[in-house]
C-alpha cells in the first residue's frame, strides 16, 4: 500500500507540475467563464438607436409607448410624410394604427420599414400594444378601478411566470445544452486522461525504467498507481476549473455590477410587476427575454447534484477506460503503434457521443435507458440524461454496472499489462494479446 | 551457506521453454557469473530471482528461506534494459526509486548524499535526467541499485555504456560490495570481466544449464596441456626437435623473439618438453596456456549445438 502511495504521489506531482497542466487549468475556466459571461455582455450591447414613427388614428396609443435608449417613438399624423422620412432613412419604421373598432383585427396595425424590423422590436411593439389596449379596455371601457386593474394584472403575473409550457420549453434547451456539454466533457476527459495513462506507460517502457520499478513493486501496483495518480490529476483539474470559473464570474460580477444587474432583478422578467400601466414597460425586458431565460435556466440547475454525478461518472468512466489505455501502452513500443489497438476503445466512446443527440430527443426512451446502463457508454449517456431527471434506481443500476465493468476491464488489462511491459521490439498482434490474457 | 539457490527451475512461455530444470547455488559473499548466449534464458532466470515472474516448476531459496515477496528489499537489480524517467530530476528520482525499495526518505537522502559525494556528482542533483549523458545515467542507476544495501545484487551487463575509466570505477565498487558482505550475480557476455571478477559461474544455453562451478576449477578442467615457449629467433625447424607425440600448434615471430605453442600428450610432462628443446634454442620464457573463459564458453555452446 505504501508503495502504491509513492507511485500515486509521483504520478500526480510530476503531472501537476507540468506547464501544460497549468495552462489547461487556466484556459479552461476562462472558456467556461466566457460561456457564462458572454450572454450578459450581449444583453448590454446596444444597437444603434431606432426611431419609430407612430401614426395612431385611434388615439389610444398616443404617447403611451415608452422610448428607451434603443428605440425612440415619435408621434406623427401624416402617413405620407413619414413614408418620405422612412425612404430617406430618417426613421427606421412606421407603426400605422388604423381607426377601427376596439377589437382591432390584425390587419388594423401595420409596421412599415425598409429593412425588415428585428423580431425583438416586433414582439416588443405588439406586446406593448396588447398591454396598452388591455389597459385601455379595462380601465376606460369597463370602468375598472386602478386597484382592480393592478390586481388583475398581478394575478396574471403568476400565470405568466409559472406557465408550465413556457417554463419547460426554455429549460429543455438549457438541459439539452447542459446534457450534451457534460457528455462531451466526460468524453473529452476520458480521452485526455486515458491517453495520459497510455503515454505514461509507453514512456516507462521506452525509457526502460519499467524493469527497474517492477523489481521493487508488482506490475499491478504500478499500473494502479499510475491510473489513480492521473485520476487525481483529473479531479484536481476539474476542481480548479470549477473554483476558478466561479471566482472569475464572481470577480466580474463585483467589478462590473451594471453588466449583471439584469440577472438580479427578476421582476424585470415579469412584465406585470413593472407594468401597472403600459408606459412602465421596458424594451430591455423583451429584448433580453431569451437571454434571461438562458440565465434563469442556468440558475435553475442543481449544480451540486450535477457536479457530484459528473465526478462519479467521470471517475468511474475514466477508471473503466484507463486500464484499457494502460494495456495498450504496455502492448506497444511507441505511440505510433497505438493506432491499431485504439479502435476498440474509441468506438464505444464515439458511439456514445453520436447517440447522445438521439438520446437528448427522447431522454427516457429505451435507447437512452440501455445506453445509460451499459458500462462502456453509460458515463456519457447518463450525463446527457441527468439534467432531465433519471429515476434513482436506474442511476444506481448504472453506477453498479459501471463499477463492475471497471473491475472487469482492470482485471483484463492487468494481464496484458504485466506481460506487455516486459516485451520490447516486438510488433504485437491481437492474437498475441489473446495469448497474454491466458498466461 | 548459499545466499540464493534455485532448484530445478522450469519456465515455459506460450511458444517456447525459457528454462528447463535449471539449478544454481550462489555462495554468500561471492561473485557469481551467469553466462550464456543471447536468448539462452538468463534474463528469464533473473526475472524469476527478482520475482518479476514466477517459475512454472522448481523452488527458490533466499538465505535458506523460501523466496518471498519481502525479500525484494534485500535484492538489488540493475537490469540490462535500464533507464530513468527522462523528465524527472536526478535527486528526486533516486529518492523515489530508493523509497520504492522500502528505504525511508530521510535514510535514502543521507545515503544518496554519501554516494553522490563519493562519485563526485552532487551538482547533478537538480538536473533533469535527459540532460545527462548515457554514462552519467548509468552511474545514477548503479547508485540506486545498491542504495538500499541489498544482500544480493544482480547486475545484468553492468558495464555496457561505460567508458574504461568508469568500468574500472565500477569494478572497484563491485569488489568493495563483495568485501562488505554482499553477494553479486553478474550476467554478462564480457568474458574478460568474468575471469577478473567471478568466483563461480553457471553457463546457460538454450534453456539448459550446461556448465557450472568455480572459475579456476573450470579452467583447470578445460586446460588442453598447451605450453608456450619463447626463445631468441633462430633458424630452426621446431617440428624436428620435438618427439613424435608432441604437436606444434604455431610459431609466432616478433621483435627477435619467437613464440611456439606446443600441445603435449597427457602422458608426458613439461620437463620432457624442456629437455627436448633446451639444447637447441636459447630459452626466454615458458608458460602454460590456460583456456580463457571465452574459449570455454564458445566450446561448450558449440558442443551443444552439435548435440542438438
Amino acid at each position: 500500500m505504501k508503495k502504491i502511495r509513492l507511485i500515486v504521489q509521483r504520478e500526480y506531482l510530476s503531472r501537476v507540475k507540468k506547464k501544460s497542466f497549468i495552462i489547461m487549468t487556466v484556459l479552461g475556466p476562462l472558456l467556461m467563464a466566457a460561456i457564462w459571461i458572454v450572454p450578459f455582455f450581449l444583453a448590454t450591447m446596444s444597437d444603434e438607436k431606432k426611431v419609430i414613427a407612430v401614426i395612431d388614428e385611434t388615439g389610444i396609443f398616443y404617447s403611451k409607448f415608452q422610448s428607451t435608449d434603443k428605440v425612440f417613438f415619435s408621434y406623427e399624423t401624416e402617413l405620407e410624410k413619414s413614408k418620405d422620412d422612412l425612404t430617406k432613412g430618417n426613421i427606421s419604421a412606421i407603426l400605422y394604427v388604423q381607426k377601427l373598432t376596439y377589437t382591432i383585427p390584425d390587419q388594423a396595425v401595420l409596421l412599415y420599414s425598409d429593412k425588415s424590423p428585428g423580431i425583438v422590436t416586433q414582439s416588443y411593439i405588439s406586446n406593448a400594444m396588447q398591454t396598452i389596449l388591455k389597459n385601455n379596455l379595462l380601465v376606460n371601457a369597463h370602468n375598472i378601478s386602478k386597484e382592480d386593474y393592478d390586481k388583475i394584472n398581478s394575478t396574471s403575473i403568476k400565470l405568466n411566470t409559472e406557465d408550465i409550457r413556457t417554463g419547460e420549453k426554455s429549460y429543455t434547451e438549457i438541459k439539452t445544452g447542459l446534457g450534451i456539454f457534460s457528455g462531451i466533457l466526460i468524453y473529452f476527459f476520458i480521452f485526455m486522461f486515458g491517453a495520459q495513462v497510455m503515454r505514461g506507460v509507453i514512456e516507462e517502457k521506452t525509457s526502460r525504467i519499467v524493469e527497474v520499478i517492477i523489481s521493487s513493486v508488482k506490475p499491478f501496483q504500478l499500473m494502479m498507481g499510475k491510473i489513480v495518480g492521473v485520476a487525481l490529476v483529473g479531479l484536481t483539474q476539474f476542481a480548479l476549473w470549477i473554483l476558478l470559473t466561479f471566482s472569475i464570474i464572481t470577480a466580474l460580477q463585483m467589478s462590473m455590477p451594471e453588466v449583471f444587474k439584469n440577472k438580479q432583478s427578476e421582476e424585470i422578467y415579469n412584465p406585470g410587476q413593472k407594468l401597472p400601466s403600459a408606459d412602465q414597460l421596458q424594451l430591455q425586458t423583451l429584448q433580453n427575454q431569451e437571454i434571461r431565460e438562458l440565465i434563469d435556466g442556468l440558475f435553475s440547475i442543481n449544480y451540486g447534484v450535477m457536479i457530484a454525478q459528473f465526478i462519479f461518472y467521470f471517475l468511474a468512466g475514466y477508471l473503466l477506460y484507463a486500464s484499457l489505455f494502460a494495456s495498450i501502452g504496455a502492448a506497444v513500443d511507441n505511440e505510433a503503434d497505438t493506432q491499431q489497438f485504439m479502435m476498440p476503445v474509441t468506438i464505444p466512446l464515439l458511439f456514445a457521443i453520436i447517440m447522445s443527440n438521439f438520446v437528448i430527443n427522447n431522454p427516457d426512451g429505451p435507447v437512452a435507458f440501455w445506453l445509460s446502463i451499459i458500462p462502456f457508454t453509460s458515463p456519457i449517456i447518463m450525463m446527457v440524461r441527468i439534467p432531465f431527471g433519471v429515476p434513482i434506481e436506474q442511476i444506481y443500476l448504472s453506477m453498479f454496472l459501471l463499477i463492475a465493468g471497471f473491475v472487469f476491464t482492470t482485471w483484463l488489462a492487468a494481464k496484458i499489462y504485466r506481460t506487455g511491459i516486459l516485451m520490447y521490439g516486438k510488433k504485437v498482434s491481437y492474437r498475441e494479446l489473446w495469448k497474454w490474457l491466458k498466461y | 551457506m548459499y545466499i540464493f539457490s534455485a532448484q530445478n527451475i522450469t519456465k515455459n512461455y506460450a511458444a517456447h521453454t525459457a528454462l528447463k530444470n535449471v539449478s544454481i547455488d550462489v555462495p554468500e559473499q561471492s561473485i557469481f557469473g551467469l553466462l550464456g548466449p543471447n536468448g539462452a534464458g538468463k534474463t528469464s532466470l533473473i526475472r524469476i530471482i527478482n520475482q518479476i515472474t514466477a517459475p512454472d516448476e522448481g523452488e527458490l531459496f533466499f538465505a535458506g528461506e523460501k523466496l518471498q515477496p519481502h525479500h525484494i528489499s534485500l535484492i538489488g537489480y540493475l537490469p540490462e534494459e535500464r533507464g530513468l524517467y527522462k523528465k524527472m530530476k536526478v535527486g528526486e528520482q533516486a529518492l523515489y526509486l530508493a523509497q520504492l525499495k522500502g528505504v525511508s526518505k530521510s535514510d535514502a537522502l543521507k545515503k544518496l548524499k554519501y554516494w553522490f559525494e563519493k562519485f563526485d556528482i552532487l551538482d547533478w542533483w537538480n538536473k533533469k535526467v535527459e540532460e545527462l549523458s548515457k554514462g552519467m545515467q548509468q552511474k545514477i542507476q548503479f547508485i540506486v541499485t545498491i542504495l538500499h544495501e541489498p544482500k544480493l545484487l544482480i547486475f545484468d551487463e553492468p558495464f555496457s555504456g561505460f567508458d574504461p575509466i568508469n568500468v574500472n570505477l565500477l569494478k572497484e565498487e563491485i569488489l568493495n560490495l563483495k568485501k562488505n558482505g554482499a553477494t553479486i550475480i553478474f550476467s554478462t557476455h564480457n568474458m574478460s570481466s568474468v575471469e577478473e571478477l567471478c568466483d563461480n559461474i553457471a553457463l546457460i544455453n538454450k534453456s539448459y544449464k550446461i556448465l557450472d562451478g568455480k572459475v579456476h576449477e573450470i579452467k583447470n578442467t578445460y586446460k588442453a596441456n598447451i605450453f608456450e615457449i619463447g626463445y631468441h629467433t633462430q633458424d630452426i625447424d621446431f617440428e624436428k626437435i620435438l618427439p613424435e607425440s608432441f604437436k606444434l600448434n604455431s610459431v609466432v615471430k616478433q621483435n627477435g623473439i619467437s613464440k611456439a605453442t606446443i600441445k603435449i600428450p597427457l602422458t608426458a610432462s613439461t620437463n620432457d618438453l624442456i629437455q627436448n628443446v633446451i639444447s637447441k634454442i636459447e630459452l626466454v620464457s615458458f608458460n602454460e596456456i590456460l583456456p580463457t573463459m571465452n574459449d570455454i564458453f564458445i566450446q561448450k555452446v558449440n558442443e551443444q549445438k552439435h548435440i542438438a
